[in-house]
């Protein structure tokens, strides 16, 4: 595991997993801003990663692109890679690097639980495993994602003349959200901002059930009253969302576990709904990847090398740059 | 439990004041014992003697692992909300409600308490242990006053807000007579005024720049502002008692004061230590508060008087609606005839401008007063802060600059910020700490440190945080005492950060020596 440095960069063959710079040759793990970038030489990844960042970054976002499917062995020199579904978002991967018998995974982010609008988890036995820890503290327990939207919809019926924008990462949790309401057969138009639009439709070509959508107008005020208006968490404090009448405002994320997190953000109705494994789910993991060797990245990871260390596993962390603690999902 | 649990889970959440009445109200509809229960909780009337934060962390580590927990406490900020979320529980039990599980607990044996707690907080949702927690802990900090609180009861049964406030300290748990006033039932309850405490009158701060202009100094009076603790005082011929602020009686913790008066009056007035009427400072007083009781020697030891300001009953008399010039009258009648050494009056400040007023105000001999008091002569005595009575003018505050030197995550609406502040200053080459501030700064002010902490953390130390040392605050106190304590030999009180000093660098900070020789500590 020596030929992997804390930036995640083989130096051997000068190939970079998630580079937050332009780089000869990039691994991508998944479409999310804090680990794709514009302008690398050569970009590694599932199909649906690389249409997503063609669609956030444009066609010639990098100069060649090898699409991989889930399995599908690729060699460079003596190192094999193979990516493995992450459960994250549509197209994320987990990266398995194989290397005279050693056998490396870096999870990217990973969330083990169910979701229609991904390919779910699968885990990797391995040697090394590169964690992520974004919710690496035991006061993380994801509640059920179904009874989280149940919350959403009971708002929805008990206050008619409000409307409801949910915050939701443009990538992934909207659509994700979108999907958990039509599962628990919530069947009106769902509401978009205009940043979400192209994503929303990618999903859709992509089969994800996320049901009938439309961007926001600048229709009658009292139109929206009694809708569902997803938008990126950013819009919520912004005047955008102050065109709508007496706005409830929502925000699906894990972080919505901690009530004073919620208040401090000005969430009325938070919905504990994660694209990030619990610290349970963390757990199992690194058990159940029978991993020797356990490496932490960005997250809380200080509980989480303190609970490898008690295990008597070899743990330390690993502090990627450009990744703060608590911004990202 | 469930109803009310969800009740403050969304009291915290909502920041709209009517929404939050109307919370309220809905809650206050139910019209079974459990709203007693509520209104008890609500208004910080309900506590349990052996279930306090240290027993909490107690029994939280039999249950999980302490570093686990406190890297937890460390990133939430909340014992109540730490606890609720990290607490093991798979099996819900049936849901009780409110009464009885309050009920149930309050039977538990203080041997039994570990064991039969924890149950209780097994059996319980993530939401409903937070609330039993903030619950037993007091204080529920949910944005919620109790005047907000008597006000959404008013407004549901058509009633003055006044009226609920004027009634309030004569009522107990489980409010029937009030509640069956509320709904026109029965008349408003009885209540024996001589025998309440009555809701004290409050000052407002003076703006200095609007407020002198508009007002008339002639027509105010001004005494010194005394840095002690405000208190009641009932005296009548079966008894005294004396009641603090919040009306908790204190009766118990100062023997001497009750032992020794006599007459029969309702005296508004400032808890001192010292002899002979000379206070003595906060430090001493300090020695007398919390506690339930006060042995001879600690009597003997630190004295207490009260330096009385107001009279609100006099032989029976209500003297509330008389004016503050009328009442000083039956006040200084009250002390001429029961005279003890325990009891002096305030002393009225003669002046006859605002300026003149200043130099009482800043009065640098005397570090015993906080500044002054301005009543306007024809105020009545009326409870809560009303505007435009009594103003108070505090002196400017001692400054110093220090340097910042650690930082941890603040607690409450500050949790996930690095708001709590050390900072100190040079003992020859070496930063000594001098005190620790979480209050003072502006929002701006705290995102710009926050993110400083956070780039240059040089150390940590579990959750405290060493910082680069480069950052000075210009830091605001209100007084400073030698203490054996603290590594540097002093203690500040009310410590807060006035501003950072961008333009100062770190050498032309003071050294501990010369702070001390400042601030006259020896």
């Amino acid at each position: 595991m020596d030929f992997i440095n804390h930036q995640l960069f083989i130096k051997d063959i000068n190939v970079h997993i998630d580079p937050i710079f332009p780089k000869k040759t990039a691994i991508i793990t998944h479409g999310h801003a804090d680990h794709t970038r514009f302008g690398h030489d050569h970009v590694i990844a599932t199909r649906q990663t690389i249409d997503i960042m063609k669609i956030r970054y444009g066609d010639k976002c990098a100069k060649k692109f090898t699409p991989l499917k889930y399995g599908q062995k690729y060699s460079i020199k003596n190192y094999d890679f193979t990516l493995y579904p992450a459960g994250h978002i549509l197209g994320s991967a987990q990266v398995l690097i194989e290397k005279n018998n050693h056998r490396l995974v870096i999870t990217g982010d990973y969330k083990v639980g169910k979701d229609e609008t991904c390919k779910n988890f699968k885990l990797v036995k391995c040697d090394t495993l590169i964690t992520e820890a974004t919710f690496g503290l035991p006061i993380f327990q994801h509640p059920d994602p179904k009874d989280e939207i149940q919350k959403l919809i009971q708002s929805v019926k008990i206050n008619k003349h409000n409307c409801h924008i949910v915050g939701a990462y443009a990538l992934g949790k909207a659509q994700r959200v979108m999907n958990l309401l039509r599962q628990q057969n919530y069947n009106e138009t769902i509401y978009i901002h205009g940043s979400l639009e192209k994503l929303c439709g990618y999903y859709s070509k992509e089969k994800i059930n996320i049901g009938k959508f439309e961007k926001v107008s600048s229709k009658d005020k009292n139109f929206y009253e009694g809708k569902i208006i997803i938008a990126p968490p950013s819009a919520l404090k912004d005047r955008w969302s102050r065109r709508f009448p007496n706005p409830i405002i929502c925000m699906a994320s894990g972080w919505m576990t901690v009530k004073q997190r919620a208040k401090q953000q000005g969430i009325e109705l938070p919905l504990v709904i994660s694209d990030h494994s619990d610290w349970n789910e963390l757990l199992d993991t690194i058990k159940q990847s029978k991993a020797k060797n356990i490496l932490i990245t960005h997250g809380q990871e200080d509980a989480l090398v303190y609970y490898c260390k008690k295990q008597n596993l070899v743990s330390k962390p690993l502090s990627i740059q450009g990744r703060s603690d608590e911004e990202i999902e | 439990m469930k109803k009310f649990s969800s009740l403050l889970h969304n009291l915290i959440l909502t920041p709209s004041r009517n929404t939050k009445i109307k919370l309220l109200q809905d809650y206050f509809k139910i019209l079974d014992i459990n709203r007693a229960y509520a209104l008890a909780i609500l208004s910080d009337q309900l506590s349990f003697q052996f279930i306090k934060a240290s027993k909490l962390r107690e029994l939280v580590y039999e249950q999980v692992d302490q570093h686990l927990f406190d890297y937890s406490y460390d990133y939430v900020g909340d014992l109540a909300e730490t606890i609720s979320l990290i607490w093991p529980t798979n099996k819900e039990g049936k849901s009780k409600n409110l009464s009885t599980l309050i009920e149930n607990i309050k039977k538990i044996k203080k041997s039994e308490i570990n064991r039969e707690f924890s149950k209780v907080l097994s059996e319980l949702s993530n939401n409903e242990r937070w609330t039993l927690i903030k619950i037993c802990t007091g204080g529920l900090r949910i944005g919620v006053s109790e005047r907000l609180v008597k006000t959404a009861l008013a407004d549901l049964y058509n009633k003055s807000v006044n009226e609920i406030e004027e009634i309030w300290h004569g009522l107990e748990f489980p409010y029937e007579n009030l509640f069956q006033w509320l709904r026109d039932e029965k008349s408003k309850p009885k209540i024996d005024f001589k025998k309440l405490f009555h809701p004290m009158m409050l000052a407002n701060p003076i703006d200095e720049e609007k407020d002198f202009k508009r007002l008339n100094a002639s027509e105010f009076q001004a005494e010194y502002k005394w840095d002690g603790i405000r208190v009641q005082l009932m005296v009548s011929s079966k008894s005294v008692s004396l009641y603090s602020r919040t009306g908790d009686n204190i009766s118990s913790a100062f023997p001497e004061i009750v032992e020794n008066t006599k007459g029969d009056a309702v005296i508004d007035g400032e808890l001192l230590v010292g002899r002979n009427f000379k206070p003595s400072g906060f430090n001493d007083l300090q020695q007398r508060l919390n506690r339930k009781k006060a042995s001879k020697d600690l009597q003997e030891k630190f004295p207490v008087f009260i330096r009385a300001y107001d009279i609100l009953f006099y032989k029976g008399k209500d003297l509330r609606k008389l004016f503050l010039y009328e009442r000083r009258k039956y006040l200084e009648k009250f002390q001429k005839e029961n005279k003890t050494n325990h009891i002096d009056l305030s002393l009225i400040i003669k002046f006859k401008t605002w300026k003149e007023l200043t130099k009482y105000k800043n009065n640098l001999h005397d570090d015993l007063n906080e500044g002054v008091m301005i009543k306007l002569k024809n105020s009545e005595y009326l409870p809560g802060r009303k505007k435009g009575y009594w103003y108070k003018w505090k002196k400017n505050p001692k400054l110093v600059d220090a340097i910042l030197m650690y930082a941890q995550r603040g607690h409450g609406k500050r949790s996930s910020y690095y708001s709590d502040f050390t900072f100190g200053v040079w003992k020859e080459n070496e930063l000594v700490p001098i005190g620790k501030a979480y209050s003072g700064y502006t929002d701006k002010e705290l995102l710009i440190l926050d993110k400083f902490i956070r780039n240059n953390t040089t150390n940590k130390f579990g959750p405290v945080r060493e910082v680069k040392k480069e950052i000075i605050l210009e830091v605001a106190f209100d007084d400073v005492f030698p203490s054996t304590r603290h590594k540097s030999g002093v203690a500040m009180r009310f410590p807060r950060i006035h501003r950072i000093r961008w333009d100062k660098p770190t050498n032309e900070v003071l050294s501990i020596e010369e702070f001390k020789k400042e601030f006259k500590i020896s």
